[in-house]
């Protein structure tokens, strides 16, 4: 049992963090990026691939690092550190994570291994919007008919991962970005990203591996995705947090620095006791993916919920004891709520997932974390 | 004891829900319902229209617009035009500079001000705040310094909540830097086209523009818009404040939002037991809320805000903010498509659910802070 980094791990660490530091030293540097389309840096992007962080996950055979759920994690806790608006877990955990374990041998080497290098901005379409998509035609190419939304990032995506159900089941498929019969229609959020509503109308596309239901490979791969976008929101929590406390040390009001008002001191004590319980439940849920990812959709409920309070907590809590100076956009701590209330509908938000544990809460009598 | 209105209050409300509901400008509360923005035309065309009926102040001397209410059916007035979806009278010139005026103004200056600030053909903005003098009010440090007829006005306000549509603003400067910092400020009316004031505007987290700093270089302000006498501005200001903390509890909006929550759960409501459980909760201490809005004005001594009305404004935005997360929560995924066009699935109400969430952040910073009520109550009603 441990929870500490080890020295590779702490190395990839300050490597991402040099290069996102670098990237966005402020929060107007990535207003600059979130202001122009596509809304991240095309460049940061490729020192991300350059730096190996695209292919973490993925085997050497796919062309990627074959590296773990602990490096994933490291990542994305970064990208959350800074808002850095690329879109890594979209692209590499989730539509990555769908090629790794549904493609062929083939379109993995091909799909991974250009996402590996920075050359194929891959991102997953799963909401049905209305409409649900529906496949047609046999073999490996088919054609897609129907609307997914809201897709983030889906109108910069070179090639799409969408879902669709046919009478297998739910089964996966490649789209590319330029598709005949392919509309995407972009629009900015609130929390400075993008997402898009794409609609299919006999778009070819081509099937992800072998004929058959790929419900549980999908189930998996947001397992991981919640645990990554968990580390996400630990990053924005925690710069959020220490701004949060550098504001209380430093405004001053009636003479003195607002560190002088017990009520608000003890404040800042109770966001850092709910970050902390975030963080153990969220390293844990990345320990369960890697060793036990038979449990990990579990885990990865249990962390969203506790992410889901605590973000809500922090975010609130930051803007409200920075007064009103947190509500502007010239100022970051604002930003990091929005992005916190993003990533908590992402996927599922708290309530979602009490729901799935409530569902089986008779199944245990003591909750045993470690195996 | 009571539970009832008297036959005359509850003809006095249905008067008022009948106007509200059939007889006012209906595109408005159209917006209104639909949460959408209104514009500065909008809110003016409301303004206008209420105080045709005799319904935009009457809060003020008789002499003045006023209708010489009892405290209830005021509050009966207020709740019925949110419950309406009816624009409530722009508060810095019904419920803020209105009020001073008629109470502090000298009879020219109100001849001058108060019709024109009861129709809004003026725009009154507050100019109060400061960067350095936020729930610190009383250090801020514009100063006013007499020049013959004229004060010269220097420093900046910041905050200035629809500052761009100002026509006129209602600031506290200092006039005297040498006694302690609450007797040394004053209360100056300023026109906003002066020569040397500029507004500058400030992005919020919704992507909106409601709030503005404005600049004082040299502003040359005749000293009849001086309100009361020189230095007595703090007097005035609490005033105000005390006013403004009144109807900050907005009952009835949210009971609206919550219930057209409801609405757009639909079935949810039934299929899933935590939801409908929040909503309950959320209901419950709504009416808690408004319960204890009706105890307050039901025992208010003619013009002095309550002591517990520091719990209204605590409740009443912790609760507007609760409704605002509830319909993030129900937008789910859909939150996200907050810059959807109109071929988007995404309904409507999803679609603006976040950035309201967002903005509502504001209503526990501004009107004095939380922080600020609960030092209010723990020293003034609590007596720690
Ligand atoms: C959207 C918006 C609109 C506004 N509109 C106007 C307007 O039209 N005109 C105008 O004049 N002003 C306006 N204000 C300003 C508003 O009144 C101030 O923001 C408010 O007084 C808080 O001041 P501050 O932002 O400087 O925060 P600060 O005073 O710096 O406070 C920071 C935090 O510390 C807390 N705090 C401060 N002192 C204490 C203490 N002694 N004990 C415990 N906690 C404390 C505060 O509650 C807050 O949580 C507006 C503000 C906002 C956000």
């Amino acid at each position: 049992m441990d929870f500490t980094y080890d020295s590779e791990t702490v190395a990839l660490r300050d490597a991402v963090r040099g290069l996102l530091g670098k990237a966005y030293p402020s929060s107007e540097d990535r207003r600059g990026a979130t202001n122009t389309e596509p809304g991240f840096d095309e460049k940061v992007w490729g020192r991300l691939a350059e730096l190996g962080a695209l292919g973490l996950p993925f085997s050497e055979d796919d062309g990627g690092a074959g590296a773990g759920p602990v490096e994933v994690s490291i990542v994305a806790e970064e990208i959350g550190r800074v808002l850095a608006p690329e879109p890594f877990v979209e692209s590499v955990v989730l539509a990555g994570g769908l090629v790794a374990a549904a493609g062929t041998a083939e379109q993995r080497a091909d799909v991974l291994g250009r996402l590996s290098a920075g050359e194929n901005v891959l991102l997953p379409a799963l909401l049905d919007s209305g409409q649900p998509v529906s496949a047609s035609g046999e073999g490996e190419s088919v054609t897609l008919t129907g609307a997914k939304e809201p897709v983030l990032h889906g109108a910069r995506a070179d090639q799409l991962v969408v879902s669709a159900v046919t009478d297998r089941g739910v089964e996966l498929f490649l789209v590319a970005g330029d598709a005949e019969g392919l509309t995407r229609t972009g629009y900015r959020t609130f929390d400075g990203g993008r997402a898009a509503r794409i609609e299919l109308d006999g778009t070819p596309a081509v099937r992800l591996g072998e004929q058959g239901d790929r419900s549980a490979a999908i189930d998996e791969v947001l397992a991981a995705a919640r645990i990554a976008y968990s580390h996400e929101a630990l990053g924005a929590m925690e710069v959020a947090l220490s701004q949060t406390v550098e504001y209380l040390k430093t405004r001053k009001q009636f003479g003195v620095p607002l560190n002088t008002f017990q009520a608000l001191t003890f404040r800042a004590a109770d966001l850092y006791v709910s970050m902390e319980l975030a963080r153990s439940t969220v390293m844990w849920a990345t320990l369960v993916l890697a060793d036990a990812p038979e449990r990990a959709a579990e885990a990865a409920s249990r962390a969203k919920a506790i992410v889901s309070r605590t973000s809500r907590h922090i975010g609130q809590e930051a803007i409200q004891l920075h007064g009103g100076i947190g509500m502007t956009a010239e100022y970051s701590v604002g930003h990091y709520m929005s992005r916190l209330t993003a990533l908590d509908h992402w996927l599922g938000d708290g309530a979602e997932h009490r729901a799935v544990l409530a569902a089986s809460v008779r199944d245990h009598g003591v909750l045993e974390p470690l195996a | 004891m009571k539970l009832r209105l008297s036959d005359e209050d509850a003809r006095f409300r249905d008067e008022m829900r009948e106007y509200f509901t059939t007889r006012f400008p209906e595109h408005i509360r159209a917006k209104v319902l639909a949460r959408q923005e209104l514009s500065k035309d909008d809110i003016v065309e409301s303004q206008q229209a209420l105080n045709a009926e005799g319904l935009a102040v009457p809060n003020w001397p008789v002499e003045w617009g006023g209708r010489d209410w009892s405290q209830l059916q005021r509050h009966l007035w207020h709740e019925e035009m949110q419950l309406a979806g009816v624009p409530i009278p722009l508060a810095f010139n019904a419920s803020m500079i209105g009020p001073v005026i008629a109470a502090f103004g000298s009879e020219e200056m109100k001849e001058r001000f108060l019709p024109k600030t009861a129709n809004l053909d003026i725009w009154w903005s507050q100019g109060f705040s400061e960067p350095d003098a936020g729930s610190d009010l009383a250090s801020l440090r514009t100063t006013a310094v007499r020049d013959g007829d004229e004060y010269v006005v220097n420093g900046q306000k910041t905050w200035t909540t629809l500052g761009q549509y100002g026509d006129w603003i209602f600031t506290l400067v200092r006039t005297d830097p040498d006694v302690k910092k609450q007797a040394g400020i004053s209360m100056l009316l300023i026109d906003m086209t002066t020569p040397g004031l500029t507004v500058r505007p400030i992005e919020l987290i919704d992507g909106g523009h409601e709030v503005n700093e404005v600049f004082f270089e040299d502003v040359r302000v005749p000293a009849e818009n001086l309100v009361g006498e020189e230095n007595k501005g703090w007097n005035y200001a609490k005033f105000l404040l005390g006013n403004e903390r009144v109807g900050v509890a907005p009952v009835g909006t949210t009971k609206r939002w919550l219930a057209d929550a409801k609405e757009a759960a639909g079935d949810r409501l039934s299929s899933d037991p935590v939801l409908a459980s929040r909503v309950a909760d959320l209901e419950n201490e709504l009416m808690a809320l408004e319960l204890t809005a009706l105890r307050v004005v039901a025992h208010s001594a003619e013009g002095k805000p309550h002591p517990a009305s520091s719990v209204l404004k605590l409740r009443g935005t912790e609760l507007q903010q609760a409704v605002t997360e509830l319909y993030v929560d129900l937008a789910g995924p859909w939150a996200l498509a907050s810059g959807a066009g109109d071929g988007s699935s995404a309904p409507d109400w999803a679609r603006v659910s976040t950035t309201q969430y967002l903005n509502y952040r504001k209503a526990s910073i501004y009107g004095g802070s939380n922080e600020v009520q609960r030092q209010i109550i723990s020293g003034t009603i609590l007596g720690l």
